[in-house]
């Protein structure tokens, strides 16, 4: 009906125009003034101008077609300003892709010649580098605080679509409270009513069903009783549950019983920002796809990429291993989904810029039916780009100012529009990470609610290929597909449970039960896995199979040939063939079968492309076409994971731009979808691939570059720059451009292996004189016991072999260490454990320091801790500067770390951790390379510290950069982390030891507490003005919750403490409530936060046993109810100085650029060129 | 033999079992050497029956490489020869022998099995650039003409099962009945940047190892496309009826429902697609089908509401009958023409074709509809193209090729003509531009209601 009305309107639209008179719109659609879309002048102007235009281009070509469109070019002149809203801290479901899509908006509309305002709460984003929006506010994201940037800054735009679902809600909130219209600012890229259409569920499936497309059969639910009445309306479970404007299906999940109904829609409700959720038909089973659309403003629309997920529906998209293209369906298939994604991206409104459309197809008759869609970027779109080189990003950017597809260039061929749909000649997989092991208590299966933190994406010309390089570069123990080392095989009722329930490990599970003897036929019973892909692992199984029996040696080059085709590492073949890596790649390489790099080109080679964008593979000629010049190699962080995140990306960006323009060739070498690096325009050249030894060697050996950079992807290139460096110096290998060999830039990895290995880097403390906590370590459970005592408790425990404070515990007494010698962690000879004093109630202080070839060093940052010693650095929050830390003791730390960085003859950057206990400084370890906390210091004090070390690691001094001094601002910076404990019910919300925070947020401002007040609601916590503080306190805190209860009393709060707190509380003259513990009877603190008495939890944990049962339970109602909840007495001392700060007068958001005036980085010209 | 033997036995058991899961039977040998001939079709056929009901049949599996002889990987018992002298090993796949024809490359990422049964590609190998290929099999309703019309398919990866619901056999067994040489493991990437830079190149195939490199180099280099009437061998002999449009499962564009009025268009078939067929009958359109020879008195004596004239393959200059009979038909009723239909039209209106470069072939090439400056994605397979500059005055070019610029689209307001050079009717590809046949059926229209 909507169409045919079109229709009309075209025919009488059309009428005027005689000569055309034969001709009508193409289908569905008319001009965008016909569609009453934005440049309707504009288009008009077009078409009248076309009318006259004979084709120039015959048989001899005389300049491009879009060339000439370009004259015409429809971009906005009456916007001057646009803001850009970023998407925030990283969260599970909205990741660093939103860095990269952000970046790309500031870039191009900057480069189109617009003032750009950025607000994005999260420091360690590129977009936030001052320079690459003209103010950016690092700040909370409250629609509050926010009207007050829109106020100041009076921007004439605001593009949401870039800032996930955090820029969406935020855009909507401005503009249903009429914010936008106050100050007559526009939505472009995608308007209110297109953003409620595709969020709202049920008009979603309204439009849906006016344009004919089917949905599952659902209802929305307001209420648990709307709910059941829906569920016994569908008739049958499993049920899926949707929240209504959440991200990446936080709150929702599949009940298979009425009260996993009740769990999931209770949990539910709260998530929703709308209190709604959707109650739906299963459609578990079918085949899952997704098509990235993009619609200009003349209603031109595009499918970028198709994507096939391999887990069938039930599994969320972000959870899934996707493959693109879609391998399984026919063309009539595909075009029915293409035609649907357009359809709805019409329907919807979305009137320029890039959607993601979800469907679900029935394997059994190809019944479509259309899951859901997202009016913006998303994770997928990152994926789609970086899959397909087209930038989608970029494109949207340019699309919401007025462009049309066809006025674009392909930023790939160049020669070519963007108005084209890639056509690739390689298969893309992306395999999920997951970080189940970090959340005891929660059950390690993947439902609607997406719960991986980070992804790999590998490129082969098969999906074999591709599907072994994703999994060989997730870091995850896994060289390819087969079973990981030590993998315990599970016995058969698990085997068919694991298979039938999706879980991060299904897909080498896989293996298993193929060793059992499951029949593909089987395997798909249990799976619902496509027989296609099911057939393709078994050929790789079988391939497996018949290596096991081979020796290496035995191997023809046509046979190593194929194997190494089938996507095989070095590493599976060293396995089966029982051998080494280092072996095999001899023979290998004696046999001649070395990879080839081929182009990433979006047209499957139709057309020439030079963009430097490489993949390899084994088959056929190499393109990457290696040049001569000064080339560094710059590894990156591979998959993001929780420890390692954004943080180490910014440093891998902030290296190719400062070495760029020092007239270097970088190459950027990841296998992270996600990212700014993984742009193909951020280095000089990309190589998209796992970060292992072989493949790293693979692309020394093409590339010749001087120099590797190992110190600024985290952990990932470090593990294995210790392999590099023996490798270069066994075989060297002259650098391309003739100057010397290659070899590993910077802090060598020999001083890299001092630092982490503990019998070593003892031995240096002790020849430095530097203090460290008494600790050794134990290979047997009695040695622990004695160890324990000697040191006296609490102890902090940890194995040797794992890093990133995994399995680290804080240990009270000797029943802990009997708990944890029996359940956590194996003592014996081969893996002894490490314990140490733990400093009760020390401050932790982080610092960065920069390090010269000559031995000079200059300190960047000095950060305070706000949580004691003994939570992660990583979870805690941190000011800059200190707040509390004598003089004499920041001289003695500064002193420290200039000799352990001399001593360990680090060049670029060191990061080292201090405790201060009672004044007295202690070291708690080195880390010499980039460290998390190296964005963050760069915004605090104006200095690009990772450019610094990256031109310190090229040979340039510090004098020669002049930075020669420690910067102390005058204003404070405060971080604050964010964590997941949302999305993993059952799991404790306590922090400890080992790190839990996804992502950070950062305030800045004049005094300590104003910035911790911003820090703290940018993180989210709803910081309450009025109501009760519920205070509950382990007897050794008691003492120092009497100060903050009675600032808090003065402040107007109500205290509500449990019986020994407020005994306490009491005795030292402050009045508050008593209430009961959880086990002592009712009401208890349960009962007044249901109640929405309370507005503030802070409690700390006794570590008893009765604490992990009910203090736990109430860290999660507050939790589930959004109350703010403190669980330390640093958290609690700052906090309440924060609730003093607002009630003080309204904060006030100041961009970076007031804060650094002359804050000067030619290298992001650069970028901003490229 | 015993290769020849195996393929026949594995071919024989999907097509008559629906599913040869070869693993199944298999998989509890641990050390198998993979893709050795190693099952009789009995076992096959006893281990897939039960198989067949679990999976519900949309699994087979492909015994191509199961075939390959003593050593465990596929061998490369196949080879393409180049005119320019280049030499490339692959494996075959369906039918034997020794082939002659110009290599094009395709780019589309779907639709194998509309490219190898739409006769355009009368004459030529097609190398698809899209790595797997294979993995839906082949079913009955995706033909678009009643055969497999090209010389040899060309593919990086054959698709070792297919999996989907509606596929009724594997590609290897369709190319074995059509006679169709298959080569796969061949890096079609490679190649089609060989024929981007050269052109389009004639290829020999061949898995017979008896004939010498040289030999086929020399073979190839004897052989052209250009001036080859390929029209009259793709044709149709007899005239027949077409009034089937599309399914009501697979009709995409709600707008056909609109359409009440029937007309009576005579098609020329140069080597018709049935997707035109359909579509134009969706569109309410009863069509007869003539041989690309047929008289155009004789046709003007159905006195039809519009004349068509097909898409087909090879050079346009080489079927000067065709010309000639547009030329008689123009200005006396409707035409439309698609593809060697709008080159052949180019040349009645007095306009030149020439030959590109390495042609159009694929789904995503960018069009610009010039009145209205809208971009359709289409489905492009042509080598030829009209020069708009030697066009006669009256003649507009309406659709443009954004890629290159090339004339994809006119009309000759007043001979009541027009034409497209790629593919409206898709299949395989985008539908954009399926308002083409609505606009010829409007011209009916508009005629017919001249008339009264």
């Amino acid at each position: 009906m909507q169409l045919q009305a079109h229709g009309r309107a075209l025919g009488r639209a059309a009428a005027p125009r005689q000569r055309h008179a034969l001709f009508k719109m193409p289908l569905y659609v008319g001009t965008a003034a016909e569609l009453g879309l934005k440049p309707a002048a504009a288009a008009a102007r077009a078409s009248s101008k076309s009318r006259g235009v004979r084709c120039a281009v015959t048989a001899e070509k005389q300049g491009l077609p879009w060339q000439a469109a370009m004259s015409e070019i429809k971009k906005r002149r009456d916007i001057k300003t646009i803001m850009i809203i970023g998407a925030g801290p990283i969260v599970i479901g909205q990741a660093c892709e939103f860095d990269y899509s952000g970046t790309q908006a500031c870039k191009s509309l900057k480069k189109e010649g617009y003032r750009v305002i950025l607000l994005n709460s999260n420091p360690a984003t590129i977009m936030t580098d001052p320079g690459v929006a003209d103010r950016t506010y690092v700040g909370p994201m409250t629609p509050e605080l926010t009207e007050q940037i829109l106020a100041k800054e009076r921007p004439d735009a605001i593009l949401p679509t870039m800032g996930g679902q955090t820029g969406l809600n935020l855009a909507k909130t401005l503009a249903e409270r009429g914010i936008l219209s106050k100050y007559g600012i526009e939505l472009i890229g995608a308007k209110l009513p297109s953003i409620d259409r595709a969020e709202d569920r049920e008009l979603f499936k309204q439009s849906m069903t006016r344009i004919g497309l089917k949905c599952a059969k659902s209802a929305t639910a307001n209420t648990l009783e709307e709910a059941l009445t829906i569920a016994a309306d569908i008739g049958r479970y499993p049920i899926i549950i949707r929240p209504a404007f959440t991200l990446g299906g936080t709150g929702g999940g599949i009940a298979y019983n009425i009260d996993e109904l009740k769990e999931i829609v209770t949990g539910g409700l709260t998530a929703s920002m709308t209190s709604q959720v959707l109650v739906e038909q299963s459609l578990l089973g079918w085949k899952e796809f997704e098509l990235e659309v993009m619609r200009d403003l003349n209603d031109n629309v595009v499918i970028v990429c198709s994507i096939e997920n391999v887990d069938p529906m039930g599994v969320h998209t972000g959870d899934s291993i996707t493959v693109a293209p879609a391998q399984t369906l026919t063309d009539k298939e595909l075009q029915r989904l293409r035609d649907a994604s357009i359809a709805i991206i019409r329907e919807m409104g979305v009137e320029c810029g890039g959607s993601n459309v979800q469907m679900a197809v029935n394997p059994d008759d190809g019944e479509m039916m259309i899951i859901e869609m997202n009016p913006r970027v998303s994770r997928s779109s990152a994926l789609a780009s970086k899959a397909t080189g087209f930038p989608i990003a970029k494109m949207a950017a340019k699309l919401a100012v007025g462009y049309t597809l066809d006025q674009i260039a392909n930023d790939i061929t160049q020669k070519t529009p963007a108005s084209f749909e890639p056509s690739i000649d390689y298969v893309v997989t992306k395999v999920p990470r997951f970080a189940f092991e970090k959340f005891p208590g929660s059950k390690a299966e993947l439902t609607t609610m997406m719960k991986s933190v980070g992804e790999v994406m590998a490129m082969g010309r098969t999906w074999q290929e591709s599907l072994q390089k994703a999994l060989r570069g997730m870091e995850t123990g896994l060289d390819g597909w087969g079973l990981p080392k030590n993998y315990k095989r599970l016995p058969k009722d698990q085997l068919m449970y694991k298979l039938r329930v999706p879980n991060p490990d299904r897909i080498f599970i896989l293996f298993q039960a193929m060793e059992e003897g499951l029949t593909n036929a089987e395997l798909f019973d249990l799976t619902k896995i496509d027989p296609w892909w099911l057939a393709q692992l078994r050929e790789l199984f079988d391939i497996t199979a018949w290596l096991k029996g081979k020796k290496v040696q035995e191997l023809t080059a046509e046979e190593m040939q194929w194997v190494k085709s089938k996507g095989y590492s070095d590493a599976q073949l060293a396995r089966y063939c029982g051998s080494s890596l280092m072996e095999v790649r001899s023979i290998r390489k004696a046999l001649g079968v070395i990879p080839s790099f081929k182009r990433v080109d979006t047209c499957a080679a139709e057309f020439e492309a030079n963009t430097p964008y490489m993949y390899s593979t084994y088959d056929g000629n190499s393109e990457c076409a290696p040049t001569n010049e000064r080339k560094v190699l710059i590894l990156g962080g591979g998959p993001n994971r929780i420890g390692q995140g954004i943080e180490f990306d910014y440093c891998c960006c902030h290296a190719s731009f400062s070495l760029r323009k020092q007239g270097f060739e970088t190459i950027m070498m990841n296998c992270n979808p996600e990212t700014v690096s993984t742009d193909y325009d951020t280095s000089t050249r990309l190589y998209f691939e796992p970060i292992t030894v072989e493949d790293v060697l693979n692309v020394i050996e093409a590339e010749r570059p001087e120099g590797i950079i190992v110190q600024f992807g985290g952990q990932t290139p470090l593990k294995i720059a210790m392999d590099l460096d023996r490798a270069l110096k066994a075989n060297p290998i002259p650098a391309a451009s003739g100057n010397g060999n290659v070899r590993v830039w910077g802090t060598s990895p020999e001083s890299i292996d001092i630092a982490e290995d503990r019998d070593r880097w003892m031995e240096l403390l002790t020849k430095l004189d530097i203090r460290q906590p008494a600790g050794g370590s134990a290979r047997s459970e009695e040695e622990a016991f004695k160890k324990a005592n000697g040191l006296g408790y609490p102890v902090m425990i940890r194995p040797s072999y794992v890093l990133g404070g995994r399995a680290m515990e804080i240990l009270y007494n000797n029943d802990d260490l009997k708990r944890y010698v029996t359940f956590a962690v194996e003592v014996d000879p081969e893996r002894p454990v490490l314990i140490d004093k733990y400093l009760d109630r020390a401050v932790e202080l982080d610092v960065d320091a920069l390090c010269d070839v000559e031995g000079n060093v200059t300190i960047a940052g000095i950060m305070e801790h706000i949580e004691q010693a003994g939570i992660h650095s990583g979870d805690s929050a941190c000011s800059l500067p200190t707040q509390s830390i004598p003089a004499n003791v920041l001289d003695t730390i500064r002193a420290w770390t200039v000799s352990i960085a001399k001593e360990l003859k680090v060049v670029g950057l060191i990061n080292i951790q201090f405790a201060i206990q009672d004044d007295t400084p202690y070291i708690i370890e080195a880390n010499p390379r980039a460290s998390r906390t190296v964005p963050f210091v760069a915004k605090a004090v104006g200095h690009p510290i990772a450019k610094y070390a990256s031109l310190l690691m090229s040979g340039k001094t510090l004098k020669e950069i002049n930075f020669t001094e420690e910067p102390i601002p005058s204003h404070v910076a405060v971080k604050e982390v964010v964590l997941p404990f949302a999305k993993f019910p059952g799991a404790d919300t306590l922090l400890g030891p080992e790190m839990r925070s996804t992502g950070e947020v950062m305030g800045i401002d004049k005094d300590f507490a104003a910035a911790f007040a911003k820090a703290q609601i940018a993180a989210g916590q709803r910081l309450p003005k009025t109501g009760k503080v519920f205070l509950s306190m382990a007897d050794k805190y008691k003492p120092d919750i009497i100060n903050i209860a009675r600032d808090l009393g003065n402040l107007g709060f109500g205290l509500v403490a449990t019986t020994g707190t407020a005994m306490a509380l009491r005795a030292a003259g402050v009045p508050c409530e008593s209430v009961f513990k959880i086990q002592e009877g009712r009401p208890n603190p349960m009962d007044l936060m249901k109640n929405g008495e309370i507005t503030l939890v802070m409690m700390t944990s006794t570590g008893d046993e009765a604490d992990l049962r009910d203090g736990k339970e109430l860290r999660r109602t507050a939790l589930s109810q959004s109350i703010p909840i403190v669980t330390t007495v640093a958290g609690a001392k700052a906090t309440t100085a924060a609730l003093r700060a607002i009630r003080a007068g309204p904060l006030v958001q100041i961009p970076l650029q007031d804060f650094f005036p002359d804050y000067f980085d030619d290298s992001l010209d650069l970028m901003l060129k490229s | 033999m015993q290769q020849l033997q195996t393929r026949q036995c594995s071919g024989r058991t999907a097509a008559s079992y629906g599913v040869a899961d070869l693993h199944a039977p298999c998989s509890r040998q641990v050390v198998t050497p993979p893709l050795v001939a190693r099952v009789s079709g009995r076992r096959v056929a006893s281990g897939a029956a039960p198989a067949f009901r679990s999976t519900g049949g949309r699994a087979r599996s492909v015994a191509v490489r199961a075939s390959a002889s003593a050593s465990p990987f596929p061998k490369k018992d196949a080879r393409l020869v180049l005119e320019d002298g280049s030499v490339w090993h692959a494996t075959a796949f369906g039918a034997r022998g020794t082939e002659i024809g110009e290599v094009v490359f395709n780019t589309s990422l779907t639709g194998y099995q509309e490219i190898m049964t739409d006769p355009s590609y009368k004459g030529q190998f097609v190398a698809f650039t899209c790595p797997h290929i294979g993995n839906v099999g082949i079913n009955n309703e995706d033909m678009e003409s009643s055969k497999c019309h090209l010389g040899a398919i060309i593919v990086r990866d054959l698709s070792c099962v297919v999996s989907n619901y509606r596929s009724k056999m594997s590609l290897d067994e369709y190319c074995k009945k059509e006679n169709v040489i298959g080569l796969a493991n061949l890096d079609t990437r490679a190649l089609t940047k060989v024929l981007r830079e050269t052109g389009c190149l004639v290829g020999v195939v061949t898995t017979d190892s008896s004939k010498s490199d040289a030999e086929l180099v020399q073979m190839a280099k004897s052989w052209t496309i250009v001036g080859k009437d390929l029209l009259s061998v793709v044709s149709c002999t007899e005239p027949y009826e077409w009034g089937k449009g599309t399914s009501d499962e697979w009709e995409f564009n709600p707008r056909v429902k609109a359409h009440k009025e029937h007309f009576h268009v005579v098609a020329y078939d140069f080597g018709i697609k049935t997707n035109i067929l359909r579509r134009l009958a969706s569109y309410g359109c009863r069509i007869t089908v003539v041989p690309a020879t047929y008289p155009a008195n004789e046709v003007m004596k159905m006195n039809p509401d519009g004349i068509f004239f097909s898409n087909g393959p090879g050079d346009p200059s080489a079927a000067p009958y065709a010309v000639d009979n547009a030329k008689f038909i123009l200005g006396k009723k409707p035409v439309f023409g698609i593809c060697m239909g709008h080159q052949v039209l180019g040349q009645a209106f007095g306009g030149k074709t020439f030959k590109l470069k390495f042609g159009h072939h694929g789904g995503n090439h960018p069009i610009r509809y010039v009145p209205t400056g809208r971009v359709e994605i289409s489905a492009q397979n042509h080598n030829f193209a009209v020069d708009p500059a030697t066009l006669p005055e009256g003649v507009e070019v309406t659709h443009v090729n954004l890629n290159d610029g090339t004339c994809a689209g006119m009309v000759y307001p007043s001979k009541k003509a027009m034409t497209i050079q790629y593919h409206p009717e898709a299949s395989p590809g985008p539908h954009d531009a399926d308002i083409c046949f609505e606009q010829f059926v409007d011209m009916m229209k508009a005629e017919r209601a001249a008339a009264h």
